[in-house]
Parts: structure tokens; sequence; C-alpha cells
């Protein structure tokens, strides 16, 4: 076993690597439904549809929270764990500032007056909107068990690879995020 | 459905701690060790059972159908017994019987030839092969088995309801599949289906990372990349199709699914139902062909490839030499992976699919033909002037070979756009998939079940019992699906539940009832084998020696009924590649044996 984990310790760390692999996958996801909304896009009794100017803002929040996790892995490292725990708390409050902005852009869409009937980009946003915020909710839960064993924990070690997968995890949907945003705003129109 | 898996995998990173600490010493309890249990050889049990299971299931489909094939006049007083209204007056009905064909291959697709064949040999053979006490995660591991479970209790409950599985076809095209008042089998069943592969999804991403990063991470000290047997490189390809071509099946189904309850209309526009103009407009059906395909394809090939891994192993091994060309076969499988995503518009050849763009999907599906040679001429050199042991394991893997050959010529005919204008949607398809992809791979599945029984189970399948069934299998496979080739090419199409209204194809009437009845003769085997299966668990002989089959990978080096963590001792570090047999005048050098002095590394 020693022979194994002295060989290991030179490459990256298998839960990383297999986070990395996951995000490939969700990827591929996403790129089958922005691919099907482009082929949609060039036929006929395409709809488009106005971006609500509060993706603007929750934009933001999440880009913020990307940053206070990342200063948060940072200070994990350092071993501050007072400032550590107080930014994770500032990440989870930021990523539930996120989904309510989210959710204030779908009722924004719901009264202009686009509805699930038909096909258009309006439909494709709320698919396509929804799972990313089913990924950012699954991204939450993590953070949220992990804000508890801020407090909490009891073993005392200081492996930072839960905390440095969970923000490759995080910062990976915010770019998911961008990408989404950036795509709707040139193709959607 | 996907969320979760990300969920997890996120959440179970953040308790990673703990999980690197399991070798076994702790006490287990009767639900840890053989229901959540987190060792992967007890996941991969699972997983075969499961399939066993399911392939019993999906088996009996099939005779259930060839009965009505066979014997369109003939009525069956106990089908109605047995299904009540869907089999009235003992003949199968026409919903009775889409369903049927449908959960046939829904079955034996995904929840036998995927999670059976390489949930069962992945688990099994990865942290085994390339000197490993487990997977990289074991709890996702464990997990990916319970998703699976999961899918098969809501798959198996959609045969129980009222309105029937589904029954638009495994391929389930819309516009038929998303509208539940086109047929009863797009009503509930339909969603249950949905739902059914959504979890199975997750299982089967759950299942490839792990497999993915145990590959690349978990490697005993010496086992370089090249020195992997080749059955755990056929699993990390299958592995890695998986991992990107099932979200894209994913994002097809949830799309499907908002069109069923919610009323989008992504793939339905311009439909008139029983004289009823649907509201819905806009949509594309070709667009769900695109995104089916897309995973559809790379799907045959995650099928296929654990069974050629295991072949090329199984081969090696019982002919006491060298796998021909090693690098050859990974070039090869590298290819197959690359190709597989480049080619799934040739299912979609008569769809009004651009010509030209078709030209380019032939060429790209021909192409296919080329690493597939090189993988045959492999084998065949491989087994020439071998000093060949006839384990039933050994004959199940040749049987493999004959069987990819035959089915590999007529897929030819079939990438060629023109020549498929007359062949598509004709039993001539059904004869070319059920060779190349299910019955080959069946066969690999069954070379790996006797090859790696005595590991799995510290006894061995019964020999005799091995012969009858690989006999019985082999010849009836022929005498199955190779008549279905003359249907095919006289126009016979697929999917038909009687074709006596027609003349031209009434001359095969008596060759429907030759492959009905021999569909029952393999069927029976089948039973003889899951007999010999259940039985040799308990009563089989016992295996007393380490090494029965004289191989050199690691597997063989763990006691002969390993326990968690596999290794008692240290791990034992690989000197040499997997394939040193009939060297320097020895029959085999294990790879754990030290290159000696005078001796060239291969």
């Amino acid at each position: 076993m020693e022979i194994v984990s002295d060989q290991q310790r030179k490459k990256i760390h298998p839960h990383k690597f297999t986070l990395w692999v996951a995000i490939g996958s969700i990827i591929m996801m996403f790129a089958g439904l922005t691919s099907a909304f482009i082929v949609k896009s060039n036929q006929v009794n395409w709809t488009p549809v106005a971006m609500p100017k509060v993706f603007w803002l929750s934009t933001a929040a999440i880009l913020f929270s990307s940053l206070t996790l990342q200063m948060a892995l940072r200070s994990f490292k350092q071993r501050e764990m007072g400032t550590y725990r107080l930014l994770i708390g500032l990440t989870m409050i930021l990523s539930l500032v996120f989904l309510a902005l989210q959710w204030a852009g779908f009722r924004d869409l719901w009264d202009q007056g686009v509805r699930l009937k038909g096909a258009g980009a309006g439909q494709f946003l709320y698919v396509i909107f929804g799972l990313h915020a089913l990924h950012v909710i699954g991204g939450i839960i993590a953070l949220v068990v992990m804000f508890v064993k801020a407090f909490t924990g009891r073993i005392k070690i200081y492996s930072s690879v839960p905390v440095e997968v969970m923000a490759t995890y995080w910062h990976f949907v915010d770019l998911l995020w961008v990408y989404l945003l950036v795509f709707f705003i040139i193709i959607g129109r | 459905m996907s969320e979760a898996m990300h969920t997890t995998s996120a959440v179970s990173a953040a308790h990673g701690e703990h999980h690197d600490e399991h070798h076994g010493h702790h006490k287990e309890t009767f639900i840890t060790k053989y229901i959540f249990s987190q060792d992967h050889k007890t996941i991969a049990k699972q997983f075969l059972i499961t399939g066993i299971v399911w392939a019993f299931i999906g088996g009996l489909f099939s005779v259930l159908f060839r009965l009505q094939l066979g014997y369109p006049d003939t009525k069956f007083p106990i089908l109605e017994t047995l299904f009540g209204h869907w089999a009235a007056g003992g003949q199968i009905t026409p919903e009775f019987y889409y369903a049927l064909v449908t959960m046939h291959g829904t079955v034996l697709v995904f929840f036998v030839l995927t999670a059976g064949l390489s949930g069962t040999f992945a688990n099994l053979l990865i942290p085994l092969q390339i000197g490993a006490r487990d997977m990289a995660s074991p709890f996702l591991n464990m997990l990916s088995y319970w998703f699976f479970f999961g899918a098969s209790i809501v798959m198996l409950s959609s045969l129980f309801i009222q309105t029937g599985p589904a029954a638009g076809g495994w391929t389930i095209y819309p516009p038929l599949s998303a509208l539940g008042e086109a047929s009863i089998g797009s009503k509930a069943g339909m969603d249950m289906w949905l739902i059914g592969m959504a979890l199975f999804i997750v299982s089967s991403l759950l299942g490839g990372l792990n497999y993915i990063s145990t590959i690349l991470n978990m490697r005993t000290k010496g086992m370089s990349m090249t020195r992997l047997p080749l059955p755990i490189w056929a699993m990390f390809f299958t592995a890695v199709l998986g991992v990107l071509s099932f979200p894209v099946l994913l994002s097809g189904a949830i799309l499907l699914l908002f069109d069923r309850n919610l009323g989008t209309s992504f793939f339905l526009s311009d439909i008139v139902v029983n004289g009823q103009v649907l509201p819905n407009e806009g949509g594309s059906a070709i667009l769900f062909q695109h995104l089916f395909w897309f995973l559809g394809h790379p799907e045959v090939y995650i099928i296929l490839l654990p069974a050629m891994g295991m072949v090329s192993e199984i081969l090696s091994v019982n002919s006491r030499k060298p796998i021909f060309g090693y690098m050859a076969m990974l070039g090869s499988m590298f290819a197959i992976c690359i190709l597989a995503f480049l080619v799934w518009a040739h299912h979609m050849f008569v769809t009004g699919l651009n010509p030209f763009l078709g030209s380019v999907f032939v060429l790209l599906t021909l192409l296919i033909a080329v690493p597939s040679a090189i993988k045959v001429f492999n084998w065949l050199t491989t087994l020439w002037r071998g000093n060949i042991r006839f384990t039933p394991a050994a004959l199940f893997s040749i049987g493999f070979v004959s069987l990819f050959i035959s089915g590999g010529l007529t897929g030819i005919f079939l990438g060629n756009s023109t020549i498929d204008i007359h062949l598509h949607d004709t039993m001539f398809v059904v004869a070319h998939f059920h060779i190349v992809m299910g019955v080959a791979s069946f066969f690999g599945m069954f070379a790996g079940v006797y090859h790696w029984y005595p590991k799995m189970f510290g006894r061995y399948l019964n020999n005799t019992l091995g012969y009858i069934h690989f006999w019985v299998t082999m010849i009836g496979a022929y005498l199955i699906f190779w008549p279905m080739h003359y249907e095919g090419l006289a126009g016979m199409p697929r999917r038909y539940l009687d074709k006596r209204g027609w003349v031209s194809f009434s001359q095969f009437g008596d060759l429907d009832k030759m492959i009905t009845v021999v569909t029952v003769i393999v069927f029976a085997v089948q039973l003889l084998f899951i007999f010999n299966f259940f039985y040799s668990i308990f009563k089989g002989r016992k295996v007393t020696t380490q090494n029965p089959w004289g191989a050199n990978t690691l597997e063989w080096t763990t006691p002969i009924r390993p326990g968690h963590g596999n290794w008692a001792g240290e791990i034992p570090e690989v000197h040499r590649w997997p394939y040193d047999y009939a060297k320097d005048g020895r029959d085999f050098i294990p790879q754990t044996e030290p290159v000696g002095a005078n001796e060239s590394a291969h």
C-alpha cells in the first residue's frame, strides 16, 4: 500500500480527476442542448426572446461567489479557519442570491408571455437555464455540507482536496453560466 | 437526474478521507457485505446477477414475439391465461407485440449488454488487473449499482401498469413516443421508460467516471499504460464513450419529457391524430434522431468493446501465445472510439438527410472496417498455430470472432447510403445488428463469465453444460439470424407482426416457423446456463490452485477467494507486459516476475 500511495503522491488526486471527467460529461449534455438550440433556431417558426436584464445581476452574483470561494480555499490552505468559515458562508449566501435572481429572471420571462407552449428560444431557455440551476443546487448542497463541517468538523486533517474539488466544480458551474448567457445573447436573437 | 450525480460526486469527494482506509480488516455485517457493499467484486456480482435476471426477461419477450412471427395463425391459449387481454384469444395483440419488441430492445441493449456486461467486468477486472485495492471511489461505485437497481425497478414496474410499457420501438422516436393519444404504448409507460433511462444514465455515468479515474490513477507500481491487459484498455475506451455520449441522450430525454408533459414542441410540429389537429408547431422530429443516435451509435461500441477486450485476453491465454499486435489492438480500439462519434447519421440516411452529407457519413462508416479488420486479423493470428485449449471460454471467444466477421461484413452493405435505401428497416438490419452487436457481445460476456467465474466464486462452472451451451447457442444463433438476411433482401420489413397479407413474403412462412423453433431451443439452453451459474455458486467444483488457467495477469496472484482489498499483503509490482506466453521455453511468465538478465523485455 505504501508503494501505491508513494506513487500516487506525484499524480493528481483520484477524486479531482473524477471531477474533471464528470465536468467533461456535463459539458457534453449542455453541448447537446445548445446544438439542438442552434439547429432549431435556423428553422421556420422560430421565436426569439428578449433576455431579462436581471440575468446580468445574477451573473455578477455567481462571479463574485467564485471569487469568495477561491479566497476561502486560500485561507483554508493557510489554516485561517475563521476567515475560511466567513468566506464559505459568504459564498453560500451569494449562491442563494444567484438562485433567487435566476427565479426572478424566469418570472420576468413568464410575465412577458413566454410560456412552455411552443419551441422557441424561450422554451429552450427554461430547459437549459433550469438544468443549469439544478447543477447549481447540487453545488449548494455540497457547500452546505462543507459549511456545517467547517463548524463541527472533528477530524483534524488539513487536507485541502475536498475544498479544491468544491472550488473546481463551482468555478465550472460559474463558467458554464457565462457560456450559456453569452450563447443566448449571440444566438438567441 | 444528473444533478444528483454531480452532487454526490462533490459530496463524496468532500467525505473523501475515510474511504481510502477500507481494506477489509473491519467487521462487516450482511448488509455491508452483500447489499450495500463497496467492494468492487461484490458490486460486479450484483451487476451480473441483475443482468442475468434482465436477460431472462428480455429473452422471454423475444420468444413471445417469435411465436407470433412464426405462427401467426395458431392460437396459444396459455398466452391468454398468462397475459389476459394482451393476448386475447391466445394470440398476441398488436399493442402487445410492439411493447414486446420495444422492451426486448431496451432491456437487452441497456440493461443487459451495457450494465450487465461492462458493469460486471469493468468492476471485477479493473482493480484486479491493474493492481488496486478497489475503485477510485468505492462509494460512487456502490451508488452506480443502486441507481441501476432503481432504473430496473422503474422499468420493470412499467411492464405491469394498465396501459403497458413503452411501445414505440427502443429508439422511442417522436412524434409517436411524445403523444399519449397516438398509441397506448406512449402513455404512462413511456414516461416510466424515460425516467428509468434517466436513472440508468446516472448509473452508467457514475460507473464510467470511476472506471476512467481508477485506470488512470490507481495502477500499481510498474503497471504502465502499455503493460495493461487488453480488457482494461477496452473498459477504458468503453467508459470514455459512455461518459461523453450518455449525457447527450439525457438531454434528448429531458426535452422529450417536456414535450410529453409540459406542452413544449421541441420535437412536434403539424400533427393530426385521429382527425384532431394538434396545436404543436415549430418542432423537429429529426432533431431527436440526431440527439438519440449521437448516443445510439457509440452505444454499439459501448456494448462491443468490453467483449473485444475480454476475447483478446481469453484467446491469448487459451492459445498459450502472446496476443498478436498488442499496439495494433490499442490503435484500432482508439480509432473505433473516435469514429464511433462520427457516424451517427448512418442511422438516418432515409430521413431526408442531405445526400452529400450522407456520402461523408458513408465514408466515415466504411472506415470503421479498417480497425475492425485489424482486430479480426490479430485474433486469427493469435489463434494461428497456437496450443489451443478448448475451454468453454475459449470456444465462446472463437465464436465471438466468427460472429463479428459475419455480422461485420453485412455492416458494409448497410453503411452504403444507396444500398440502405433498399435495406433500411428490413429484417436485414435486424440480422446485421443482432449478429454483430447482440449475439457477439453475448458471446464475449459468456466467455468472460466462464473464464473469470473461478475468480468470482472460487468454483468452476460445469464444463459439459458449458459445451452444450456453446454449441447449441452458436449453431442456433446462425440458424436464427442468417435466414433473416434473405428476408431482408426480399424487402420484408422489421417491426411488422403479420406479413401474410403480402404475396412476396408468404414464401418465408416456413422459414419463420424454423426461426421460431430454433429460438425456443436456444432460449431453453440459456436456462441451462442460468441453472449452471447458480448451481455452481454453491455446488461447483472447487478451485484449488491460485492460477487455474496459467495466466499472467494480476488477478491470479490474489487469494482464491480474495477479501475486500484483494491482496492480503502488499500489492504486487509489475515488471513486464501481460502476454509473455510460450517465451524462452516457458509456458507463461506472470507479470510480477522481473525481466531476467538474458531476457529482452517485450
